[in-house]
């Protein structure tokens, strides 16, 4: 390779698009590593303190697309503060400062404000894609600046995030010259919206794709923006309340058949039920369906739509379908490759015999032959139903099962579900995700140290004996990149074992174990590439640093590597050692 | 592995069929299974049951949008104070009334609120409670009878009388 000039090793390059594989090829040599550097145009950060923008920019100047992740996982379950940090606008200064010519922005759990969108949407001329996944701190008001101001815009996508609706125009501030849009996408917006508006931004814009409503769109301005915009391939569906009459229904079935292209349905937020059936003319088409929002549906109505879904590869539900629907879905959709099951009674009050138990999961298993992603919440569990899943589906790719209550055993035999889990981990060779739960010992890390050699990610909860556990996932599972425990006994002795271990890891949570201050601080001593942060959780028990207890346990650590050193945006609660 | 735990596989045998009379059977099997376990086991199911009732912290892990969406009969709300680091939760379903509320809402966060007129709002302590509802307008709490307030609240804020705009 190199006898060729650099223009034609730069085009071999661009047929690799996966990160690892860019990482590796610039590892190769000094040339390689300075053609891939100026011919890379996409850069993914998974932990946006773990490099600072002025590095980024510096080593990859010609860059396009920018994705980055901000808090921890368990920040979606309120388990990170308040204000913890994630913050893109020193990410948006720097990249505007150094002109650099950024088309598309991809941000996870990141405080995002209205004065960031601001400068976004001013900064760069040919900016076309802002997704934004689980952030908050900015309103309607930072949209109608991407809105009014990115002239190339296609793709506006904005999923369950927190954002305060001053139902403001803000789908007015779409000039009329914009005719771009392929996907729109404010589901999670709680306010009124301007359908008039909504209406003449789909009437021009030839090139939707993808189109997702919030709760404040109702059906007759459904039926009239898909009859504008019969191309969508991805359609989720705003509020859905009043029974239509006759007239609307027809209106709205005309308009939903003549939809052909129609592959992925969401939505549902307030939904009568007897809208339903408007569907059933496209449901052969559809790959996705999401009804996990569709509280009001219940068992049997789910179940006669999803018969007519034989295509489906990807299905979201509630556990009101019961192990009757689940089992209507192994019969059907013989394509399915993802499963979520979401509680529909959180806090365990209704005594719900239509939930889902092992019964739906073993069903799934057997009947949906390339099935690799799974999310499934439910009551009870047993082993010999793990088993037997693990036996009809060694693909899994990802394994999370969550059951409901914590240390729940066997329902039949009431033993620990180690090996339930052990036969998971044992069958499917490829698993890089995995959730546990339940009652579990030592000895299902035990397994998954032995068995689960692509592990990437693990969260454990309510889990584990001893320090054992923890040792034995960190010492077998050899390419584990994100652990997060909570609420399960592993101490000082697990976390200070392979201290540089975590160099190769982008992240380590534990929250409410057994680890101390000061072992944390052993920990943080001689690891200047690591950055260990404790979360206090009662800002009165802060006490002077003089006056502290090494021997205190530590609510929460939050240990992840950096090159750049201790951040400075943190607040008072959170203590970087 | 045909034999766990010296169980015979069969005994706990999962079919899949058309649900029916086999199945309903099956099913009556295990519950009776079940019971008998529980009462050998009577202190160790005790002792797994507090956890489960008692709210913990995060658990399940469900985002909180589905939560709220899919459950009638707990209506849980962020509640923030400015300057607290943390935000809390409050089911909104375990008070009948307004003042019940801002009760707990003193205790929870160690404040009073100060005194409620309907022209003027509450005057005399600094802090405002306020509201966020259904179509994502700030309200202040208390003026709208408290079947519609609870019906509608998605969050909570306790502001912080210097921070209070006029309009409230």
């Amino acid at each position: 390779m190199n006898y060729f000039p650099d223009e034609v090793i730069e085009h071999v390059f661009d047929f690799v698009a996966s990160h690892k594989d860019r990482n590796s090829i610039s590892l190769v040599c000094k040339s390689w590593h300075k053609i891939e550097r100026f011919s890379r145009k996409n850069v993914f950060i998974g932990n946006c303190y773990a490099i600072n923008p002025e590095r980024l920019i510096g080593r990859f100047p010609c860059l396009k697309s920018l994705t980055l992740k901000g808090k921890p996982h368990f920040a979606d379950f309120n388990l990170v503060p308040h204000e913890w940090g994630g913050f893109v606008l020193p990410w948006i200064e720097a990249l505007a400062r150094s002109r650099v010519g950024l088309e598309e922005l991809r941000l996870k759990r990141m405080v995002v404000t209205d004065e960031s969108l601001e400068l976004l949407s001013r900064s760069f001329a040919n900016f076309k894609s802002l997704v934004l996944v689980s952030c908050e701190g900015f309103t309607t008001d930072g949209l109608a600046s991407i809105a009014a101001n990115c002239r190339q815009l296609r793709e506006l996508d904005l999923q369950e995030n927190e954002i305060d609706d001053h139902r403001g125009q803000w789908l007015n501030c779409f000039p009329d010259s914009c005719t771009t849009l392929i996907s729109l996408n404010f589901a999670c917006l709680k306010g009124e919206t301007n359908v008039a508006a909504l209406e003449r931004l789909v009437a021009r814009s030839p090139n939707l794709k993808s189109l997702k409503l919030n709760r404040a769109v109702p059906l007759d301005a459904l039926a009239r923006l898909m009859t504008c915009a019969p191309q969508l391939v991805d359609l989720g569906v705003g509020s859905y309340e009043n029974e239509p009459d006759p007239e609307s229904f027809v209106k709205l079935m005309t308009a939903i058949e003549k939809c052909i292209s129609l592959r992925s349905l969401s939505g549902f937020l307030e939904v009568a039920p007897l809208c339903l059936p408007a569907f059933y003319p496209i449901c052969q088409n559809l790959i996705s369906l999401n009804l996990s929002y569709a509280a009001e549906i219940q068992g049997n109505h789910l179940i006669k739509l999803i018969q007519l879904c034989k295509r489906l590869q990807r299905l979201w539900i509630l556990d009101s379908i019961g192990d009757k629907g689940l089992a209507v879905v192994a019969a059907t959709c013989k394509e399915l490759q993802e499963l979520r099951v979401f509680p529909s009674d959180v806090h365990g009050e209704e005594d719900n015999n239509a939930a889902v138990t092992e019964v739906g999961l073993v069903a799934i298993s057997a009947g949906c032959p390339k099935l690799h992603s799974i999310l499934y919440f439910c009551k009870q569990m047993t082993n010999a139903a793990l088993i037997a899943v693990a036996k009809n589906c060694p693909n899994f790719i990802r394994f999370r099962l969550c059951i409901l209550e914590p240390h729940k055993p066997d329902h039949i035999t009431s033993q620990s579900l180690d090996e339930g889990f052990g036969a998971i981990v044992q069958a499917c060779k490829g698993l890089r995700r995995l959730s546990v739960s339940g009652l579990l010992t030592d000895q299902v890390f035990l397994y998954i140290g032995m068995y689960a050699e692509q592990l990437e990610m693990l969260s454990i909860a309510f889990a584990g004996d001893t320090d054992k556990g923890m040792l034995y996932v960190l010492n077998g599972c050899k390419k584990m990149r994100k652990l997060e425990i909570r609420d399960s006994p592993f101490g000082n002795a697990a976390l200070l074992a392979d201290v540089g271990r975590y160099e190769t890891m982008r992240s380590l949570w534990m929250s409410s174990c057994e680890v101390t201050l000061g072992g944390c601080k052993r920990l943080a001593q001689n690891s200047p590439r690591l950055n260990v942060e404790i979360i206090n959780e009662n800002e009165n028990n802060r006490m002077e640093q003089n006056e502290e207890d090494e021997r205190e346990k530590v609510d929460k650590l939050y240990l992840y590597r950096t090159m750049v050193g201790t951040r400075k945006d943190a607040p008072p609660y959170v203590r970087i050692l | 592995m045909e034999v766990i735990n010296g169980l015979n596989l069969k005994d706990t045998e999962l079919r899949l069929g058309l649900p029916g009379a086999q199945e309903e059977q099956q099913q009556e099997v295990s519950c009776v299974r079940s019971n008998n376990k529980r009462k050998n086991n009577d202190s160790k199911e005790e002792s797994a049951l507090p956890p489960a009732k008692t709210q913990i912290v995060g658990w399940p892990p469900v985002r909180s949008n589905r939560k709220n969406n899919n459950n009638k009969n707990v209506s849980y709300v962020k509640v923030s104070m400015d300057g607290a680091p943390y935000l809390r939760k409050i089911d909104l379903k375990m008070y009948k009334n307004y003042p019940e509320l801002l009760k707990a809402l003193e205790n929870m966060f160690k404040f009073t609120v100060g005194e409620y007129s309907e022209r003027e709002g509450y005057k005399g302590s600094g802090f405002v409670p306020t509201y966020e509802d259904k179509d994502g307008d700030w309200m202040l709490v208390g003026d709208v009878p408290w079947d519609m307030f609870s019906s509608s609240c998605q969050k909570l804020r306790i502001m912080k009388g210097s921070e209070v705009p006029p309009a409230l």
